[in-house]
């Protein structure tokens, strides 16, 4: 990926998340959010990421996202969401967890630049096939744990929707 | 320089083919349709007293939609107001990117694979452009301020993602039995012959899976039988409030839908670029005979069977159009969960076992 191509991604990518954080219209945050999940995904294709760039257009752009789209235009939000923050208080309780993850960020990014840079490691293939292979073989485990878990999710929500009619 | 030029000409050549035969959808539904229901159809259109059987009418649509007045409700949120025809036109054209119109051509030592962009995961990119389609829909129905519309964009996410769910588990059979996700190599490999005759297409390996694609790619489609997002006659759709070239925008972005599902059809299931027994040399047919063809030619051939697949693929997709009646929402809801998905999972099944009998598993 070209330097210039990766700075202008950067910049949309920034821009779009604080445009979610900023605007207050959910539709607007949400499709923000939308193109911050494209902008990651041509960095997975930049680094020659394939499967991972298209499964995470696949799966959050368009699975996750739209549904998200699709919840917010079901329930419009009235006055009462889109007016005045109710929970400002809690709001000032995120600023020191926001600072401390930024402290670390930085003692990251500090550490790095003071180590002397390793030889990148042999890169990874990351195909179709290897990722596949690493799926049903090192992390199988968390692969179907993942799935179960997905699976009672959905079973919990058909259970409410249905004692609820 | 050369290779920059190559590039270009790759996606150019994907990027014309795709806008112009969109354009020119317009005049053959109208056409076909006429034909179908034994009227003349449009023909008013002249330019200089020539009417060329009514090829001029989709220049003057066009003229007639750029000169309209571009109207915008008063509540509508303008920047998504404006914004939501561009999305919708802009997945249907990139999504054709992966579909290879051509074998991969070998000139002065170079290969050239003739699809705009060379993916690995190409079957999935198509898949996914296809289900950002659906951000165009959602957008023009909730920034228009009208219910209508808004009812209408809920209508058609709610179609679109229950047609791209049986789209991506139909599409699996094709995977597993080709096994890439390269769709140049899905190409290639349906040149072989089975039992040294019959072309190994899609179709002939996958007919459930042909079927239930077909189905799923129609609905994805939003026309007709599956149109009720919009429901020109009768109910209101996302589209209501637009009007001139945005309007005209929605339009073409159906028909690019239409475009790019005969594509993947082609690619997939009709042996894309293949032409039976027509190998790099020649014809070479099963019972022994062989003609020798220079090589320039045989890719000629190559690429005019994709072209003509496609337009094949998209008569037959406007045929289904202008037979069939609309479905209830809650019927092709019923279709889409309760039909075309668990048949696709049948299908997966079913494909995994006959592979693994045939020894097919790598």
């Amino acid at each position: 990926m070209s330097p210039i191509a990766f700075a202008l991604v950067a910049a949309i990518a920034i821009a779009s998340a604080i445009g979610l954080l900023v605007k207050k219209n959910p539709i607007h945050g949400a499709l923000f959010l939308v193109v911050n999940l494209g902008c990651v995904a041509v960095f997975y294709l930049g680094l020659g990421a394939e499967f991972l760039a298209v499964a995470q257009v696949i799966v959050y752009a368009g699975a996750i996202m739209v549904l998200f789209v699709f919840a917010i235009m079901v329930l419009i939000p009235g006055k009462e969401e889109t007016g005045p923050d109710p929970r400002v208080r809690w709001r000032v309780a995120a600023l020191p967890f926001g600072a401390l993850l930024f402290a670390q960020l930085i003692m990251i990014l500090g550490a790095r630049r003071g180590a002397p840079t390793a030889a990148p490691a042999a890169p990874v293939p990351g195909g179709v096939e290897a990722i596949g292979r690493l799926l049903f073989t090192d992390y199988l485990l968390p692969f179907e744990l993942t799935s179960v878990l997905l699976l009672a999710a959905m079973v919990g929500v058909l259970l409410l929707a249905r004692r609820r009619a | 320089m050369i290779d920059v030029a190559i590039a270009l000409g790759r996606v150019a050549f994907v990027v014309m083919f795709v806008v112009n035969v969109s354009g020119l959808l317009g005049w053959v539904e109208r056409k076909q349709s006429a034909i179908m229901q034994d009227r003349i159809g449009a023909n008013r259109a002249s330019i200089f007293g020539l009417r060329a059987m009514g090829l001029f009418h989709p220049i003057a649509d066009a003229l007639k939609m750029l000169s309209k007045e571009d109207f915008r409700p008063a509540r509508a949120d303008r920047l998504l107001f404006s914004l939501a025809p561009f999305v919708s036109v802009f997945f249907g054209i990139v999504a054709f990117a992966s579909i290879p119109f051509g074998p991969v051509v070998e000139l002065d030592g170079k290969q050239i694979p003739l699809q705009a962009v060379t993916l690995n995961v190409g079957i999935l990119y198509v898949f996914a452009m296809l289900s950002l389609g659906v951000y165009g829909v959602m957008m023009a129905g909730w920034s228009s301020a009208n219910n209508f519309a808004l009812l209408g964009a809920q209508r058609g996410a709610a179609l679109m993602i229950s047609a791209e769910i049986a789209i991506g588990a139909s599409i699996m059979g094709v995977i597993m039995v080709y096994g890439s996700l390269n769709m140049m190599d899905i190409a290639v490999r349906q040149g072989e012959l089975l039992l040294g005759w019959i072309p190994r297409w899609g179709i002939i390996t996958q007919p459930l899976g042909f079927i239930l694609f077909l189905t799923a790619g129609i609905a994805s489609t939003k026309r007709i039988p599956f149109d009720m997002p919009e429901g020109e006659s009768e109910i209101i759709g996302y589209h209501v409030e637009y009007s001139g070239m945005k309007f005209g925008m929605f339009l073409m972005a159906d028909l690019l839908e239409t475009i790019v599902i005969a594509g993947l059809t082609t690619a997939l299931f009709l042996g894309g670029w293949q032409v039976p027994y027509l190998t790099a040399e020649g014809f070479r047919f099963p019972w022994g005979a062989a003609l020798g063809l220079p090589y320039g030619l045989v890719v000629l051939m190559q690429v005019g069977a994709f072209v003509i697949k496609v337009s094949v693929m998209i008569f037959v997709l406007m045929l289904i159009r202008w037979t069939l009646p609309r479905f209830r929402y809650d019927q092709a809801m019923r279709l889409g969960w309760l039909g075309l998905f668990p048949l696709s999972v049948l299908n997966i099944v079913l494909t995994g076992i006959v592979v693994l009998l045939l020894g097919g598993a790598r």
